[in-house]
């Protein structure tokens, strides 16, 4: 049998050459230090998007976008066997992956990894991050309850509020004046094709990167001489690692998803008001807060452009920061970014934490 | 460290112990993984199961009645559904009612009813049924078209399984 089995390899192996990888992946290493921990969440990120695929595909199955979408739902969540599950494990899943891409985005921060070879990994990453949201933004819609209509309405009205494109931008958005089954047939050509067909190749790049590149070890151990730093194997130490890891990550999801369910609410209806206490997800709370609290200082249109200027000003910082601390010294731009990194981290958590308390 | 501890156990309990440590992991990372792949792949197979049982339920007919097909006129025929699959309903001149599944036992097209021809022909790839006893004629029909019971009522015409 391993004889048949190991002849069986060596054929494979000579047409595709897996010994090569298999050296390759043996050869490359990655650091162990005490801040280790934090280089999984990357690989935790990808597994939740492959959950997401999976799941994504067998909703698929069943869901109808457009005047139906509601009742679509509404069958897979009650009348399809499993149904239920399948859709709670995509929209927990969703939620975990926004926030392991959070934690890997603020770890790779101040780990200070994207600095020179690694800055083109940090863009893709930021890439990635945005068309994430996006992947977040667009499938709250299709179920086309009460929350996910009202949610998009108030989305909307952001890039809306652009000076001239404004209103353009947003109707052809809403494929209308109003969020409508046209909006969600479009959103869902978004949310299953358009969005995955410049995510995938993102992610490559990423990976690739990842791989070419190595991980990126922290300052403090680039202080030290080259036979003091350790690292691991990452074939099969880290991968075996990455894997475990993979196994919580799923055993998390599974008990959430199947404890709590995702709930349907009420079908979406332009005639009735808004419900009390409506927020948006959680990862979009800071932003809501922010132009809350800004609306309340600068009434009217002008307080939601300071609110949108400084959101936009604060990414622009936030992706080029590369550039500015890139060199691997520990001087005044490192510590600056740190801070900055730090300030960033503080005000996402303190208008989250607010935005809850006031609902 | 692990082969001491090893030993210590084969001496304790005096015999060659049953299993390596190696088998042992393997047998039991093979029955976890499997248990994961069911509690996966069940709900999974489950959920695109779903439709068909439904579907299997609407599909066990053994009799549909058709209002006003009694008013149907002779040498013509008209289609109906018996469960999920399209059934013809043929009244002849001689005022003989027949009805018969018109799925092609070839490769499963619906047959259609060619009154100048008197025939039940298959346009997918030309299969020619009698129109009387659904026997296959000619073309490539393997068997005849499966015959139903006819019954004539006041009102309507009443299809049902022989």
């Amino acid at each position: 049998m391993s004889k048949l089995m190991s002849s069986l390899y060596g054929w494979v192996d000579e047409r595709l050459g897996l010994e090569e990888l298999v050296k390759f992946a043996k050869k490359k290493t990655v650091p162990q230090h005490q801040h280790s921990f934090w280089y999984y969440w990357g690989g935790i990120s990808l597994f939740f998007f492959i959950v997401q695929s999976l799941t994504g595909l067998l909703l698929l199955v069943y869901y109808r976008p457009g005047p139906d979408a509601y009742e679509s739902v509404r069958q897979i969540t009650y009348e399809i066997q499993f149904g239920w599950l399948i859709r709670s494990a995509h929209a927990w899943s969703a939620n975990l992956m926004v926030a392991a891409v959070f934690i890997h985005m603020f770890s790779v921060y101040f780990m200070k990894a994207y600095r020179y070879p690694r800055e083109f990994g940090w863009w893709t990453g930021m890439v990635l991050l945005v068309l994430c949201l996006l992947f977040g933004f667009s499938g709250y819609l299709l179920p086309m309850d009460e929350l996910s209509y009202f949610a998009t309405k108030v989305g909307l009205e952001i890039p809306a509020a652009l000076p001239a494109v404004g209103p353009w931008i947003a109707n052809l958005f809403r494929g209308g004046l109003e969020v409508s089954e046209q909006t969600v047939q479009r959103f869902f050509a978004l949310h299953v094709v358009l969005l995955p067909m410049l995510f995938i190749p993102f992610l490559f790049i990423h990976l690739w990167l990842v791989q070419k590149h190595g991980n990126a070890t922290i300052p403090s151990e680039m202080e030290k001489p080259e036979y003091l730093r350790r690292s691991i194997p990452f074939f099969p130490n880290f991968l075996m690692k990455d894997l475990a890891l993979w196994l919580i990550a799923l055993n998390v999801m599974s008990l959430l998803a199947s404890i709590f369910p995702w709930e349907i609410g009420e079908p979406a209806d332009a005639l009735k008001p808004a419900p009390t206490g409506i927020h948006p997800e959680w990862y979009y709370m800071s932003a809501f807060q922010m132009l809350k609290v800004l609306g309340n200082v600068f009434p009217g249109a002008l307080g939601e452009g300071l609110g949108i200027t400084i959101f936009t000003l604060g990414l622009i910082l936030w992706f080029f920061i590369p550039l500015y601390d890139g060199k691997h010294e520990n001087g005044v731009k490192a510590r600056n970014a740190t801070y900055f990194g730090l300030l960033a981290l503080f005000i996402l958590i303190a208008t989250t934490a607010w935005g809850y308390m006031v609902l | 460290m692990n082969h001491s501890a090893e030993h210590s156990a084969e001496k304790i309990e005096g015999q060659e112990p049953l299993m390596s440590r190696r088998a042992f992991s393997q047998v039991l990372f093979t029955g976890v993984g499997m248990c994961y792949a069911a509690a996966i792949g069940y709900p999974v197979y489950q959920y695109l199961a779903s439709p068909i049982s439904k579907a299997s339920e609407a599909a066990a007919v053994n009799q549909v009645s058709l209002p006003d097909a009694n008013k149907l006129e002779k040498g013509s025929a008209m289609m109906f559904k018996f469960g999920a699959k399209p059934g013809i309903l043929i009244h002849h001149a001689d005022d003989t009612w027949v009805a018969m599944e018109a799925v092609c036992t070839h490769l499963a097209c619906t047959v259609q009813y060619q009154a100048e021809q008197n025939r039940l022909f298959c346009a997918c790839h030309g299969g020619v049924y009698d129109t009387r006893t659904g026997a296959n004629v000619a073309g490539p029909p393997p068997k005849p078209l499966q015959a139903y019971k006819v019954t004539v009522e006041p009102t309507s015409v009443v299809v049902s399984k022989v």
